[in-house]
């Protein structure tokens, strides 16, 4: 089990980053932003399995309400494109409203359930809503020789 | 080798004190694990010495697009054509404003200018909006998601070369998704990449050299309003010329009417000729959007059912009105790429340093370079795709001159993990032979170095900042490499700036055959 870390500060400043786990999108269902919510095997003993299904979760039905299609976008839409979108200088659309309380979600789950475990999530925004970047931290004196890294490394090598 | 080899293990990215005597060493395992595990460290230790002003990611964004006002504008490095579609539309409606309209608002009604300033304010706002918006440009992948899908490439494909292709099922629909080469991420469905601009753009339309940038997800409704709302203008002005031209010659005789007012017969001919197509394509694209389809998907019929009975358009949600909602009131996704944003500084541009001599300054800047980010790394892999161009336009004595294939390659399948791949692109190969003959009067140290340098620019474009602590310059790394070799052009390879447009047309030969 990782080392018990009481912040993201603390987190970053004395442990080391040992790999990422990338939770890739998962198109089944059209071009709306979801994440696939399999349980990556890196990540086994790190954290429990309902806790990062349930987050990713959480995560995919903010999006389904950022890019919901209905009477509200509609009229946001409308709206919009009789005043030659020039309201959205002055207005916030709604999905930069659901994104500002994405990366809220995320930062309060990092502190709450990922950094004391050594982990951390990068909010998707930043890499391109492509992928949920989960990176692995590790006690500095024990990072170099634990086993997640040494495969792999060991794994790409033997390209 | 192998008894500093322990040493460097336990070694971490800090401690750089204790590297210096072993650059060489410390540099295989860093190559080593160049491919994820601890290419990005927590926090920046060396001793960087920060640049002065903070630069923002827009002058570091490794697609080939012109930025303005500080990052808020972005459109392609052309836009030759889109001022001809400004001086058309300014010149036309200029000449309808000042000719026409006062003898229209005074013979019939003063509406007339009214809607005709109405609309024209309207197409002018959608054409600015539609050519100064990002279209939905895709970043390119961070170096540790490219290994990560590296990894995940080699180990589901046994036979080689492993398969670059992934299918989806979209709504019942299987859709495959590219691995695109340069972004180095398998393309969302219905991104593509435009070989103009060098980037992948979600949802992409196809790119408009008329407005000059992509049509992509982020503008299409800018752009298809723009068409729509310029063949209403079009026809509007073209009717009203004429009424125009038809009240002064019921006063004064046709020919008469037509030496009074001589900008109405410019106007009728340039509205003659831009109504059809302009007519023509926005009816085109309102056929699209009311299928939920895009320029591209139609082009290549995706989607037709010719290409087999069950063959429907995933996307669609069957029912043209809310097709048409869908694309032009749905919500208005937001940029993915931060343009405005501060560059953090733990990329590599933030050393500086004298001229990789010195072990334990090499050290530093080869851990830099795991910390890269991926804009400086495309932008020098482009510019090695440059260089390595330029001789065969040139056609002098080559010292980096790969077949076009080979280039592609180079940002190619390998690129990843390239040092320990098992076929390496020949020229990277033929720039160590010379690299070493040159180098030979150096100290061993320097030597060792060098060699992987070049392992690094010409193999794994990633990596190629690894010894470009200068930053400033696109590719500092060129000058290492400058006193050493019998380069035939050195200015061709080092001033990217004043070849520029030799080296565009190049590069995208280059790209254009990468995508055949």
């Amino acid at each position: 089990m990782a080392t018990e870390f009481h912040n993201l500060q603390e987190l970053r400043h004395s442990a080391s980053l040992v790999t990422k786990v990338f939770i890739q999108r998962d198109y089944s269902e059209g071009t709306v932003c979801r994440f696939l919510t399999k349980f990556p095997s890196e990540l086994d003993n790190r954290i429990e399995r309902t806790l990062l299904e349930e987050t990713v979760k959480t995560l995919n039905s903010y999006y389904v309400e950022a890019e919901k299609i209905g009477g509200q976008s509609y009229l946001e839409g409308c709206l919009a494109c009789a005043t030659a979108y020039i309201i959205f200088l002055c207005m916030e659309t709604r999905y930069e409203k659901v994104l500002k309380k994405i990366s809220g979600y995320i930062r309060e789950q990092n502190e709450k359930i990922y950094a004391p475990r050594g982990l951390l999530l990068t909010d998707p925004i930043e890499r391109g809503m492509r992928v949920l970047e989960v990176s692995v931290f590790e006690d500095r004196g024990s990072g170099s020789s634990s086993p997640s890294s040494s495969t792999s490394s060991a794994g790409s090598s033997a390209r | 080798m192998s008894q500093i080899h322990h040493v460097s293990l336990d070694q971490h990215q800090h401690q750089h004190q204790q590297q210096h005597q072993q650059a060489g060493q410390y540099n295989q395992i860093c190559t080593r694990s160049s491919s994820g595990s601890c290419a990005e460290g927590p926090e920046p230790s060396c001793p960087a010495h920060r640049t002065r002003t903070p630069r923002r990611k827009w002058q570091v964004f490794p697609g080939r697009n012109r930025f303005y006002c500080g990052g808020r504008i972005m459109m392609a490095r052309q836009t030759g054509v889109f001022y001809l579609t400004l001086v058309l539309i300014l010149l036309t409606s200029g000449l309808f404003f000042t000719f026409d309209c006062p003898f229209l608002a005074s013979n019939l009604t003063p509406a007339i200018p009214a809607v005709g300033g109405v609309l024209f304010v309207f197409v002018m706002g959608m054409l600015f909006r539609a050519s100064f918006t990002d279209p939905g440009v895709l970043p390119r992948a961070t170096p540790d998601e490219a290994a990560d899908l590296e990894r995940q490439i080699d180990s589901a494909g046994c036979s080689r070369p492993p398969p670059r292709t992934r299918e989806v099922l979209i709504n019942g629909q299987t859709v495959k998704l590219k691995y695109c080469f340069t972004c180095k991420i398998f393309r969302p469905p219905r991104a593509s990449h435009c070989s103009l601009c060098d980037n992948c753009v979600e949802r992409f339309d196809h790119h408009c050299p008329w407005v000059g940038n992509c049509v992509g997800r982020r503008n299409y409704r800018f752009f298809y309003l723009f068409i729509l709302s310029l063949s209403f203008l079009t026809i509007f002005i073209f009717a009203f010329v004429i009424t125009h031209v038809i009240l002064r010659s019921n006063r004064t005789g046709f020919l008469s009417a037509l030496k009074d007012s001589p900008a109405s017969v410019l106007e009728v001919v340039v509205c003659f000729f831009s109504v059809w197509s302009i007519v023509g394509l926005s009816g085109f694209h309102t056929y699209l959007i009311s299928s939920n389809q895009t320029t591209n998907e139609d082009i290549k019929g995706s989607w037709s059912t010719k290409r087999g009975k069950d063959n429907f358009n995933p996307y669609s949600y069957g029912n043209i009105l809310t097709n048409c909602c869908a694309a032009l009131c749905g919500p208005l996704p937001p940029s993915l790429i931060d343009r405005r944003g501060l560059i953090q500084s733990d990329t590599p541009q933030t050393v500086s340093q004298s001229n990789g001599t010195g072990g334990g300054s090499y050290a530093s800047t080869q851990l830099h370079s795991h910390m890269c980010d991926q804009d400086q790394c495309i932008q020098s892999t482009k510019f090695v795709l440059q260089a390595a161009a330029t001789p065969l336009l040139h056609a002098d004595p080559v010292v980096l001159a790969p077949l076009p294939g080979k280039t592609v390659t180079m940002g190619g399948p390998c690129a990843y993990l390239a040092p320990s791949q098992p076929s390496l692109p020949s020229c990277g190969g033929d720039v160590l032979a010379l690299r070493d003959a040159a180098a030979d009067s150096h100290c061993h140290h320097h030597l060792h170095h060098h060699h992987h340098h070049h392992h690094h620019h010409f193999v794994s474009p990633e990596e190629t900042p690894c010894g470009t602590p200068q930053g400033v310059l696109p590719c500092p790394a060129h000058l290492h490499l400058h006193p050493h070799l019998p380069v035939p052009s050195p200015a061709a390879l080092y001033d990217p700036a004043s070849q520029d447009a030799l080296h565009e047309d190049s590069v995208r030969g280059l790209v254009k055959l990468s995508s055949v």
